[in-house]
């Protein structure tokens, strides 16, 4: 039997960080009451009319610069027509044959993949089905704050090969979205929602096989184990000598499983027309020059920035600039660190990516709201060059900070970890410990090296281990010399 | 003649010269609807607290000498499709029976703005869709000349609450000739304005890009002032085009001597009655004795207006009216049988005949497989009449018809046959699908004393020269001093 190479594509929906929603000026805010943020508009009542947020449409168009796509001069907003509680017109506001967007691509580290288009609608309401923890009534209940929030539809060409592509894309993809602040990617309040198309082919045939599409995936994890089940579902009905049904499929997280949600017969019939209620949207040449102009740094150029000046390798940038609070971090704190000595800057990375990093992930808390400021890591990497601690408590101290928020240097005194860095006091307590020990001395003078290290412990010691180690180095090979 | 008798023109001066309250001359309105409502049936609410608590206000602005509006303490009747806060606003359909709207449309703030008095809810066919108000949900509306014939539709209700002096001015709104086909109809003058001209946010939409808003009255200037207090600023309806209409006299009292008037006499021969033809030669022949010159003119695509509206005006009202689904604003029904069942059942039993018929064919046309055969077509002969429109107003600066093909019919003589009842608006489809104001005007009366009316297109925003035209009738004629018998 051949083996089956699966083609996927993904429809990404990500929800705009604006501060109004698309069409009226309701907060577009997460975790409000129900139903407080809306207005006769976002509710679909009677007469009331769309008017455009500008700012909505900025964020499209920088998303599509990021994404290397082609702006549109002229879109046109179109009805999407069809029934459900959540969706108060009975339709929804979007963008059909002519989308803001067509074009661009991304690069994964597994390959390209291009860009159909980018499109503007309006977000839907949620449902809260009865007997669940937000609603413990009997029958469903409609919350429409989620209704008519901004959201772009960014839809891939056919080009991803496998399940570990789909999530690098996705991951890629939210990492510019973060970048350029249009959308705070956050998966889990479903700012960033994926639905994937999946067909498998045998090897060699070209023609493209039936696709099923799932639905609303919301994690990259269940990214990749939607695509996998239904890679492996496929490939299974195709070697049963089955057919696989071109239909809309589910990703049940607790089966880790698709099921099928309704077939291509019983899919709706939108009855896409332009929105009559809307002019079609004219962009100027010099709105996509100002936006285009005001665009922050992407990632990919970061990495290579940081590639160039700071020497850096390619993992090690690669790892600062996988997202963009951890690369503005690492910004700040070279800024504070004032350096442009290279070594120094390696040295802050390492700690950055080793122990800040490992902070983060161990407390399960963004960069940007752990105690450590990058101000701390510098003056904790200053402190380490200028000897007053060793590198060995750089660690412990960043878990302090982390855990009390104190400055590096009142932990240090408090815990006691200054370095003893004054030659003299050094040399006094060295010299004292070779009296003490002849015979350690004469038999190292004869030849036994190791003898060495027995003089460095008594002297660490005698200091509580605070002794700056390459000064006691220093010290002792003279000392013992004479 | 009675207080109520008078335009607006003259109310006002009575107003601020302070020789009467609005509270009293809104007594002497809210009294005549309630002796000549349960005959007429032209509100569907009358709010008589709103209207006296308005009138109060507007009498507090007038003893403050403050410059006023020529609408302020003057009694408006409103469509009941068009959403008053706190006032009950049911489209004229079941499904939106007992809906009190939390917010104003545009032109209901910017009434309240300038000291109007609220008076009343006007009945009409079930969300603007008719002809004859026989559509509507709750009652049938009679014409005031006839109370065996319909006042026209869809605004009935605002033609003969005007006709018959129960209040001075209404609003309506027009899609296919529902201002114009009434007003008509029911001898008053009405107008519906450039598409733009007017906000529609609060209006409940039929087809979003035929709907307007447009002032009922019984002369032109009392038109006019209401236009101008209705198409002043609105930012919440991205349609509306930022060009209020500004009341000047003396603009609308202009002679008309050198101005053309285009007629397509073919179409025209070929649809209006002997007796409406006859009136209507009248009326040119009577702009020409002024100094007017008319040319034939022709209007290519025209014979194609009634039934690309009949596809765009129900494709958009099928999508408008998806939001009427049984999980708001009615009584839900049909819940044991799950989601599909109550959105069948609440529809269902929630709208009428007609407003079905309507979002069948409009989701009929928008279907795959359909949408370019119908929807798309009648967007391309939309095109073709706008241009047909810009055309020959380019050569000349109105075009006139006959309002309607026939004077008022009788009640339930065409609600057996929707195609014939489609027919009335012969003369009026086509000017909403160009975006063009159009104005009906009375010009006088068949041998049964039923009104007939001219219709007058003009340029877009361009209402003035239509004004003007519609003046020289009203100065000679003098056809709004007749007042029907109640």
């Amino acid at each position: 039997m051949s083996t089956f190479i699966p083609t996927i594509g993904l429809e990404v929906h990500a929800q705009l960080s604006t501060e109004t929603k698309l069409f009226c000026r309701c907060k577009n805010q997460f975790g409000q009451k129900p139903n407080h943020s809306t207005c006769p508009v976002c509710l679909g009542m009677p007469g009331a009319l769309p008017t455009l947020n500008q700012r909505a449409i900025e964020f499209a168009t920088r998303a599509g610069l990021a994404l290397g796509c082609d702006i549109q001069i002229t879109s046109v907003f179109s009805r999407k027509n069809y029934f459900y509680p959540d969706l108060p017109k009975g339709y929804q506001i979007s963008q059909y044959d002519k989308p803001i967007c067509l074009g661009g691509g991304l690069d994964t580290e597994l390959g390209r993949v291009r860009l159909t288009r980018i499109h503007v609608e309006e977000d839907a309401g949620k449902l809260l089905h009865g007997d669940s923890k937000a609603n413990q009534s009997e029958g469903s209940l409609v919350d429409l704050n989620r209704a008519g929030v901004p959201l772009i539809e960014i839809v891939s060409e056919p080009d991803i090969s496998s399940p570990e592509q789909a999530v690098a894309y996705l991951k890629k993809l939210r990492t510019i979205l973060r970048y350029i602040g249009v959308c705070d990617g956050n998966m889990e309040e479903g700012s960033l929602r994926c639905d994937a198309n999946v067909s498998v082919r045998p090897e060699g045939e070209t023609k493209l096989r039936t696709r099923a599409e799932i639905k609303n995936i919301n994690s990259f994890r269940f990214v990749q184990k939607a695509i996998e089940f239904e890679i492996a579902r496929q490939t299974e009905i195709y070697k049963q000598g089955g057919e696989v049904l071109q239909e809309t499929r589910l990703f049940n997280t607790d089966k880790m499983a698709t099921f099928s949600m309704r077939s291509k017969e019983e899919a709706n019939d939108y009855r896409y027309f332009p929105e009559p209620d809307l002019q079609p949207l004219v962009l100027s040449q010099a709105f996509i020059a100002d936006i285009s102009a005001s665009m922050p740094e992407l990632p990919d150029d970061r990495k290579q920035r940081y590639m160039q000046t700071y020497q850096l390798s390619e993992y090690d940038a690669g790892v600062i600039t996988a997202e963009k609070e951890i690369s503005d971090f690492f910004e700040a704190s070279i800024e504070r660190y004032q350096t442009d000595d290279i070594k120094k800057i390696k040295k802050l990375t390492n700690t950055l990516s080793s122990e800040v990093l490992r902070i983060v992930k161990e407390t399960n808390t963004p960069i940007d709201r752990i105690q450590i400021s990058p101000a701390d890591l510098a003056e904790t990497m200053k402190l380490i060059d200028a000897g007053t601690i060793s590198g060995k408590i750089a660690k412990e101290l960043l878990d302090k900070i982390a855990q009390t928020g104190l400055a590096p240097m009142q932990i240090i005194e408090k815990e006691g970890w200054k370095q003893e860095s004054d030659p003299d006091a050094l040399k006094k307590i060295a010299q004292a410990i070779i009296d003490a020990n002849p015979e350690q001395k004469q038999q190292y003078l004869a030849g036994k090296d190791k003898l060495f290290g027995f003089f460095v412990g008594q002297v660490m010691k005698e200091t509580k281990g605070q002794a700056n180690p390459s000064l006691i180095n220093e010290i002792l090979k003279e000392l013992l010399q004479h | 003649m009675s207080l109520y008798e008078k335009p607006i023109t003259e109310l006002s001066s009575l107003l601020t010269e302070k020789q009467i309250t609005s509270v009293e001359l809104t007594k002497i309105f809210l009294d005549r609807i309630d002796q000549t409502n349960p005959t007429l049936n032209s509100f569907l609410t009358i709010s008589h607290d709103i209207a006296l608590a308005d009138a109060a206000a507007a009498d507090q602005k007038i003893q403050s000498g403050q410059p006023t509006h020529p609408l302020c303490g003057i009694p408006v009747g409103i469509k009941d499709i068009i959403c008053t806060q706190d006032i009950k606003t049911t489209g004229a359909s079941k499904i939106l029976e007992n809906f009190v709207p939390s917010y104003d449309a545009t032109v209901i703030a910017h009434l309240r703005e300038i000291s109007a008095v609220r008076i009343g809810k006007t009945n009409c066919d079930e969300f603007a869709m008719g002809s004859s108000n026989e559509n509507s949900a709750f009652a049938n509306c009679k014409n005031p000349w006839d109370l065996s014939c319909v006042p026209g539709g869809s605004s009935g209700g605002s033609a003969a609450a005007v006709s018959s002096r129960q209040t001075p001015t209404s609003l309506g709104t027009d899609t296919g000739g529902s201002i114009r086909q009434p007003a008509s109809l029911c001898g008053i003058v009405g107008i519906k304005p450039t598409y733009g001209r007017v906000s529609r946010f609060g209006s409940m939409a039929f087809a979003s890009s035929l709907d307007q808003i447009g002032p009922f009255a019984n002369t032109i200037e009392d038109a006019a002032i209401v236009l101008d207090a209705i198409s002043q600023n609105c930012t919440q309806d991205s349609t509306y085009q930022g060009k209020p209409y500004n009341y000047v006299p003396k603009h609308i009292h202009a002679e008309i001597k050198g101005k053309t008037i285009g007629v397509d006499w073919a179409f025209i021969e070929a649809y209006a009655s002997d007796e409406v033809l006859a009136n209507f030669k009248q009326q040119i022949a009577f702009f020409e004795s002024l100094g007017a010159v008319s040319k034939n003119i022709s209007i290519a695509h025209q014979k194609y207006a009634s039934a690309c509206y009949y596809i765009i005006a129900p494709a958009e009202a099928s999508s408008n009216l998806a939001r009427y689904d049984g999980i708001r604003y009615t009584t839900q029904k049909g819940q044991e049988g799950g989601l599909d069942q109550i959105y069948v059942q609440s529809r269902s039993e929630g709208f009428g005949a007609e407003v079905q018929r309507r979002i069948l064919l409009g989701t009929f046309v928008l279907s795959a497989g359909y949408y370019d055969a119908y929807y798309n077509k009648a967007c391309h002969i939309r095109n073709r009449i706008q241009n047909d429109y810009k055309q020959a107003l380019q050569e000349v600066d109105i075009i006139a018809t006959p309002t309607t093909p026939a004077p008022a019919f009788k009640l339930g003589a065409k609600t057996n046959n929707p195609l014939e009842m489609y027919h009335a608006d012969v003369f009026t489809v086509a000017i909403p699908l160009a975006g063009n104001p159009g104005l009906s005007i009375p010009t006088g009366f068949n041998k049964d004393n039923l009104p007939l009316g001219m219709q007058l297109v003009g340029r877009h925003f361009d209402e003035e020269t239509l004004f003007q035209f519609g003046h020289k009738i009203q100065r000679e004629f003098q056809h709004h001093t007749k007042v029907p018998t109640l």
